[in-house]
């Protein structure tokens, strides 16, 4: 019977112990101020029960000291709870540098991934334990929303921009996946698992089944198919700047402003080519919007990146 | 006087008919028009709530289409908030009791306030044809660009009732405002007023600023559904998370337009019951500013996982924080005006204590949804709904029916039934707590919120819940039973039957139309129950 009522969630992520560890703190002080309460309405109730029709209690004005002592007290321990909480959500927004790169496309309603090696995946994903997995997310349609409960890890993915998450499993097994922000009729059945696999397994499941091209090669193809090499050339001088070495650069601008050259920067450069021009370059670069799948911008960007240049960039 | 006689001039009888009522510009009978439409309409939001509640009895989707499901949060929602909660204390309670507490013989725009029924009949119309000719399911949030663009419902229609019935929010508000500025009668100062007065004015500066935010996003999401104009959806170059940011802008501070009347009523209930002054009137006064103040810097709260900054969140995370202060400051000085009390346990007094301990409940759940690092694991899922649930069913909806009879007596001149008054507080507070708190579990364990069917392992609890909510429904249904029948039978009141301070019982009940037979005047400080000699610890 007791199998059938679950009261806390499996901890299957490095982050998952340090979440409930503070949702710990936060249940103990609300246990404790909850029964303070409680207590003291129940004690007055029933001690100043009302006797006879006749009693006038004496009127008691307040205490400026008691005021200021249950002021004082829950502002010191929310600040506690502030300071925890953000200190913890700035470590989920910032993936290990070394961390394995999965791109996640959401649409209506299924969830499509795409490992670096180029397995692809739906509804699934197969990661290996004790590895920090980073997920850049796009959305094809609505916002939708990664969330898997065992590793405390929840993200919009939001449409026109790239969102990321991280985790690293600790253990192995299969876990529930949701999309967790309302996206239409099937939106209860957009979800799937997540396998953790050990390391050997998970080498064993990317040389099994149909790899097919790894994204990179992917976005090589589509560089060349889309005619992006016309321009951008890899040997310098084209009607666009060269984009080996950009990635993770600072670019100069028309406008004299600059920008590093990010998932996000270049997604927009794809979409809205005028927004922004670089420096010494006329603005003729015509829009793909229309021309160029979610995935397919994942691997474009998947390929710019092995043109070196350097770190990944974190969208916050 | 003999206390136990109907006086024979009141404002029900003055004159009869549908004219009578429909034209009228009297406070006390706007208010009536507004509780009989908001109870039928507690009733239609309450049944959406019945079939989810059955329909997530087993796992599988097998009840309703998942269309359907997702119609029914949406209704629930739309009604329970914009056509419920919002009017529920200021429209009914507030509009009933604003000029009767100041001693004002009406609100200082009389047919303002009638033109804000209508506006309000309007805008209900306006959503419950949208329902009965189909329904929308984009949820009560309409979160851009499914509902600017996916959506196959009616969404137009829906935001158009919604849009509508804001106006009559803002215009009650400005006449409450008004009133309270301009028709206290002499002696009433500001530190003299009643905190429901002090909890009106608040919420009234919520609904005058914030209403016209939401009316605006949900304009722009109309015109990008018809037009086309671009303004939430990427794909026509907008962003859709500008949309949360505007609607949460509101519909944040709209939890306190929501629950600040509540705490106004809890603020009278208490002292009367207790026969004590409230402990720390300043504090309680000055915490309801606080709240309508700083309840309008915490909106991004609902945006953690949204692609918002991280600075954004964090700088959202501390104003929340800091917001549960004053709901704490309120709800240590209500237990402190306990203390060396004489208490008695009628009905009204039931539903304070049930608020009390639901609110606090919910209250402090609130502060896990404030810390950034769990919010991220809770959000949009089922702790969430038992949170929110907590603050505005336990704590709005208590705070309203625990005013609703205190004042019954007043608004009526009849007592209800006390025993089935006790009995039905009871089977309310018992079936809430069934219903939401297995809630707070499934939520933690990661059931997501809107969602039709579900994994096995959350079913106990979610027939927990469903369980509760047969029990909550039955309990709701035994006052609209008996205080329809206490119309006829129950026991004559009498002007005061609390031995309540206050100027609302110094005339008789019902109340004449034009409310005092003589302008009262003040002479004390609010709630000068007891000895006149002050006591200070």
């Amino acid at each position: 019977m007791l199998s059938d009522l679950p009261l806390f969630p499996e901890q299957a992520s490095t982050g998952a112990a340090r979440v409930d560890a503070l949702f710990m703190f936060l249940l103990a002080v609300s246990v404790f101020f909850a029964m303070l309460i409680f207590s003291l309405v129940l004690y007055f109730a029933v001690k100043y029960r009302r006797r006879s029709e006749a009693e006038q209690p004496r009127p008691i004005l307040g205490d400026v000291r008691l005021e200021l002592l249950w002021t004082v007290i829950p502002l010191g321990l929310t600040m506690i709870m502030f300071v925890w909480g953000a200190n913890l959500y700035f470590t989920m927004a910032s993936p290990p540098a070394d961390a394995m790169e999965i791109a996640v496309v959401g649409k209506q309603w299924m969830w499509k991934f795409q490992h670096p090696e180029g397995q692809r995946e739906i509804n699934e994903l197969h990661i290996p334990v004790g590895r920090p997995v980073k997920l850049t997310m796009a959305s094809e349609d609505v916002i939708h929303s990664f969330f898997v409960p065992a590793f405390r890890v929840k993200m919009d993915v939001v449409p026109g921009q790239y969102t990321a998450t991280w985790f690293e499993a600790t253990r192995p097994g299969t876990f529930h996946l949701f999309c967790a922000q309302y996206c239409g009729t099937a939106h209860a059945g957009m979800g799937g698992r997540v396998v953790v696999l050990t390391p050997t397994a998970y080498e064993t499941w990317l040389s099994g089944g149909a790899t097919g091209e790894s994204p990179v090669a992917a976005g090589a193809r589509l560089f060349q198919q889309l005619g992006c090499a016309t321009c951008h050339r890899a040997d310098g001088p084209g009607s666009g700047p060269s984009l080996v070495g950009l990635f993770g650069q600072t670019v100069r601008l028309h406008s004299g402003e600059t920008v590093r050259a990010d998932e996000a920067y270049i997604r927009e450069s794809v979409m809205y080519p005028t927004a922004k021009i670089v420096a010494g370059y006329q603005p003729i670069m015509p829009t793909f919007q229309g021309l160029i799948s979610e995935e397919g911008l994942l691997q474009l960007i998947a390929y710019i990146r092995s043109l070196g240049g350097g770190k990944t960039g974190t969208p916050s | 006087m003999n206390p136990v006689v109907i006086p024979r001039a009141h404002y029900l009888n003055v004159n009869y008919g549908i004219k009578a009522w429909l034209f009228t510009t009297d406070h006390k009978r706007i208010a009536l028009l507004y509780l009989a439409s908001i109870t039928l309409l507690f009733f239609v939001g309450g049944a959406a709530a019945v079939v989810m509640r059955l329909e997530l009895l087993t796992p599988q989707g097998d009840l309703v289409q998942s269309e359907t499901y997702n119609k029914l949060f949406t209704m629930h929602g739309v009604i329970m908030v914009w056509f419920f909660l919002i009017p529920s204390i200021p429209a009914v309670l507030g509009n009933f009791l604003v000029p009767l507490m100041i001693g004002a013989r009406d609100l200082a725009f009389p047919r303002l306030n009638l033109l804000s029924w209508y506006i309000f009949a309007l805008g209900a119309l306006f959503t419950l044809t949208a329902v009965v000719t189909g329904g929308v399911d984009t949820g009560w949030t309409f979160y851009t660009p499914y509902s600017s663009t996916y959506a196959n419902t009616h969404v137009i229609l829906t935001v158009l009732g919604v849009f509508i019935t804001g106006f009559s929010s803002i215009l009650t508000g400005l006449n409450f405002i008004v009133t309270i500025h301009t028709m206290r009668v002499p002696g009433l100062t500001w530190s003299r007023l009643p905190l429901f007065i002090w909890a009106h004015y608040a919420t009234s500066l919520i609904m005058v600023l914030g209403t016209p935010v939401l009316a605006i996003a949900i304009v722009l999401v109309a015109l990008e559904r018809v037009f086309r104009i671009g303004i939430f959806d990427p794909a026509l170059g907008g962003d859709p998370v500008l949309f949360q940011h505007l609607f949460w802008f509101y519909s944040h501070p709209a939890v306190y337009i929501m629950i600040l009347p509540a705490m106004g009523v809890i603020s009278e209930l208490i002292p009367c019951f207790a026969r004590k002054r409230i402990f720390g009137y300043n504090f309680v006064a000055f915490s309801s500013v606080a709240i309508a103040v700083l309840g309008f810097f915490v909106w991004g709260h609902h945006m953690f996982v949204s692609s918002q900054s991280v600075y954004a969140s964090m700088v959202f995370s501390f104003m929340s924080m800091l917001v549960a202060i004053p709901s704490a400051i309120k709800v240590f000085n209500w237990t402190a005006t306990l203390y060396k009390g004489s208490i008695a346990y009628d009905t009204p007094m039931l539903y304070a204590f049930g608020f009390i301990g639901l609110f606090t409940i919910g209250g402090l759940t609130g502060l896990f949804l404030a810390a950034l690092a769990v919010d991220v694991h809770v959000h949009d899922t089922y702790f969430v709904i038992a949170h929110f649930h907590y603050i505005m069913v336990g704590g709005a909806v208590m705070g309203y029916l625990g005013g609703l009879h205190f004042w019954w007596p007043k608004i009526t001149g009849r007592m209800y039934p006390e025993g089935w008054g006790k009995l039905a507080a009871l089977i309310i507070f018992i079936g809430f707590n069934l219903t939401f708190f297995p809630q707070f579990l499934l939520g933690y364990l990661g059931m997501p919120r809107r969602y039709h069917f579900y994994p096995a392992e959350f079913q106990v609890l979610h027939v927990m819940s469903s369980a509760g909510a047969s029990i909550l429904g039955v309990g709701y249904m035994i006052p609209l039973v008996y205080f329809i029948w206490s119309l006829r039978y129950g026991a004559v009141a009498g002007p005061n039957p609390w031995g309540a301070k206050g100027l609302e019982w110094q005339t008789s009940s019902p109340p004449p139309t034009d409310n005092f037979a003589q302008t009262p005047e003040v002479k004390e400080e609010a709630y000068a129950y007891g000895p006149q000699e002050v006591h200070v610890v």
